[in-house]
């Protein structure tokens, strides 16, 4: 079917609004010059620099531990969160945990960082990599958890009752059958922390302590500064990081989107 | 409908025996639910209901949708406790006992076999819980595919087999352990008539093989009747009759139990003793009346209910000699069903009744057609007197 003209148009400028500005910082990583909005052909040498600069290095590397730790940590605590809720039964003050857990996702960032670092001050915590991870930790559970448990309530509930039938204790049935079978959802939910992480600026600058400065504060903190080619450099970098994780996200889910209905339509078949 | 020969089979040393433990006082029953009630908010799901179910007895429960079966499945496998009352396996109370602790085992309605795992894993699970030794735990495994006829399939994924085989690996994953007690929640509901049919013969096989005591559920009578034992038909959370399937069929306690099982004349009238357990039965809407036994005492003028069975009801042209109970009509229908017909007959106050007769004959010579003058008859014993 060809697409009408309105149609058209609408879908263009659209995508021209979300992407045009990564693509022209894209394609000037890639530029000769210093000046950055000069063309002067095309070359790698930005990416180059970037590896000899060791405080965007540091940064990579604070980043990259912040992000595997406060993503596993959001996954193990965010699928928990997720299979008491959808699971557990009605239990005192249910509605509102499900709806504080929820909190999170519309909580300012701002508001969340500054709760945090009253938190940390409060206990007499020193502000480092413990710190942020903990912080990322806490918003993006709540991200796991709705992924989580949006799988959660189409599971059906009588593969757990047979593994206890077949004398699982309610931890194996768990271990051996929920979590296999919903580990897709698991997975996604563990990309998706983990990109939130990645580009968080807000929740990091309150929690950051100044040996543990994270990529994207360090960017900003050199964009003020000017901006340089070896940023654009960097920045494509992330892009294509983040890039990756949400694609492979959606594709796990919907591979296992495929493949839970292609096992329905072959029991519907064989019945 | 065929009926089971209820002998003890597969013992060719032993002559063979009535397996009937319900009726010998000193059998200790495997299940019993004393005065159990189970509510769910202020619903009456099961209704101090007592029940005994013996050992290697193929038990049915039987009744319509919504009136408790599942859920007194559920409680004997430990995923409901009921709200008062005991449950005993073997003489001991289970209700504090959790699902995974009890030696009982559930094949699902739904099957639940596990997606993510071989039929070999998925009829090993229950072992491996166990910490049964491997080479036990191989021999169990390999037993179980031969038994279920699987074991071409072990590689499998549910999914990639049938739903007649998947419904095989369901039945063997839950008899791997052999359970005590073996509960089958509508086990062949999903299956056509044929699969059903040779699966029934199958799972009677099956249990005598292996001495388990089978508690089945079912909606469909016919099934019930072929592999149960015994059939508790069940209403509203309550048991109406239980009793092997022979007397549930030919001696039903009340209209309800009548009418649900199989096909059925009900006539009303009131009752008047002739003779020791005989009665005149007076026809309330056209004040004929018919003779009948009774086992059961009725006082004159009691209102009753004659149930008759379609194939104990005779059909002819002439009047037969010498039969006590005749009457005329026409005839009104004809279902034909290959082996049998059932004449649907009109007789006075526009009372349909049922006949049914074995087309012994090509259909070309039948006998009688529409608008036939015939005779209906029967015998005193023929029907089943019912107080309401
Ligand atoms: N968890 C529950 N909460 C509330 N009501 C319930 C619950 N489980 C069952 N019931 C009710 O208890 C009654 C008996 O349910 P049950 O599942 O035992 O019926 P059933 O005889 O198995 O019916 P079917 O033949 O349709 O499977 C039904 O009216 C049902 O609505
Ligand atoms: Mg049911």
């Amino acid at each position: 079917m060809r697409m009408s003209w309105f149609n058209a148009t609408s879908l263009t400028l659209g995508f021209a609004f979300l992407y045009l500005p990564m693509v022209i910082l894209i394609i000037y990583s890639f530029n000769e010059s210093r000046l950055v909005t000069v063309w002067a052909g095309f070359s790698t040498k930005w990416y180059g620099e970037l590896l000899q600069n060791q405080s965007f290095l540091d940064a990579a590397w604070v980043t990259l531990k912040v992000a595997v730790f406060s993503s596993t940590l959001a996954t193990i605590l965010g699928t928990m969160a997720a299979y008491v809720l959808v699971r557990g039964g009605r239990f005192m003050g249910r509605t509102l945990f499900s709806g504080m857990i929820y909190a999170p996702l519309v909580m300012p960032e701002v508001i969340t960082g500054l709760s945090l670092l009253l938190l940390f001050i409060g206990i007499g915590l020193d502000r480092g990599v413990l710190t942020i991870v903990l912080a990322h930790t806490t918003f993006s559970m709540a991200f796991v958890s709705v992924v989580v448990s949006s799988r959660l309530v189409t599971f059906d509930r009588s593969l757990e009752e047979a593994a206890l039938d077949l004398g699982a204790s309610p931890w194996d049935a768990f271990r051996l059958v929920t979590l296999p079978i919903i580990a897709p959802a698991v997975i996604s939910g563990w990309l998706l922390a983990f990109t939130l992480s990645l580009d968080d600026l807000v929740i990091a600058s309150f929690t950051a302590g100044p040996a543990s400065t994270t990529l994207p504060i360090r960017i900003f903190s050199a964009v003020r500064l000017g901006v340089s080619p070896e940023i654009n450099a960097l920045s494509t970098i992330m892009i294509a990081i983040v890039t990756v994780g949400v694609i492979t996200a959606s594709l796990v889910s919907k591979r296992s989107m495929v493949r839970q209905k292609r096992d329905e339509q072959a029991a519907a078949r064989a019945t | 409908m065929t009926l089971r020969p209820f002998l003890q089979q597969g013992r060719p040393d032993l002559p063979a025996t009535v397996f009937a433990p319900w009726a010998d006082p000193n059998q200790k029953p495997l299940i019993r639910f004393q005065n159990v009630t189970k509510r769910f908010g202020d619903f009456t799901a099961i209704d101090d209901l007592s029940l005994d179910i013996y050992e290697r007895e193929f038990f049915a429960l039987l009744g319509p949708s919504g009136c408790g079966k599942t859920t007194m499945m559920r409680m004997l496998a430990g995923f409901e406790n009921p709200t008062s009352g005991r449950i005993e396996l073997a003489g001991q109370d289970i209700v504090p006992v959790p699902p995974n602790k009890r030696a009982v085992n559930m094949m699902f309605q739904s099957y639940a076999l596990f997606p993510h795992l071989t039929v070999w894993d998925n009829i090993a699970f229950g072992l491996r819980r166990d910490s049964m030794p491997k080479i036990d735990l191989q021999r169990r495994v390999e037993e179980m595919l031969k038994l279920t006829r699987l074991e071409k399939f072990a590689r499998r994924k549910p999914h990639q087999i049938s739903g007649g085989q998947r419904q095989r690996v369901a039945l063997a994953r839950s008899l791997a352990k052999a359970p005590k007690l073996l509960l089958l929640d509508e086990p062949l509901g999903a299956l056509d008539k044929k699969l059903r049919q040779d699966t029934q013969f199958e799972l009677m096989d099956i249990q005598e093989k292996t001495g388990t005591t089978f508690v089945i559920v079912t909606h469909d009578q016919e099934e019930a009747m072929t592999v149960a034992s015994r059939v508790a038909v069940m209403d509203e959370g309550r048991l109406i009759q239980v009793a092997t399937p022979a007397d549930i069929y030919e001696a039903p306690n009340s209209v309800y139990v009548a009418d649900f099982i199989g096909d059925v004349n009900i006539l009303e009238g009131t009752v008047r003793a002739t003779g020791p357990n005989r009665y005149h039965f007076t026809w309330a809407d056209t004040g004929e009346s018919v003779t009948a036994a009774s086992e059961r005492p009725f006082s004159d003028g009691q209102t009753a209910h004659l149930a008759i069975r379609p194939e104990k009801v005779q059909i002819s042209a002439e009047r037969p000699e010498g039969a006590e109970n005749a009457i005329k009509g026409k005839v009104h229908d004809i279902a034909y069903l290959g082996n049998i017909s059932t004449f649907h007959v009109r007789v006075a106050g526009e009372r349909i009744i049922k006949a049914q007769s074995a087309n012994t004959r090509r259909i070309t010579n039948r006998a009688f057609t529409w608008e036939d003058d015939v005779w209906l008859s029967w015998t005193p014993t023929a029907g089943v007197v019912l107080s309401d």
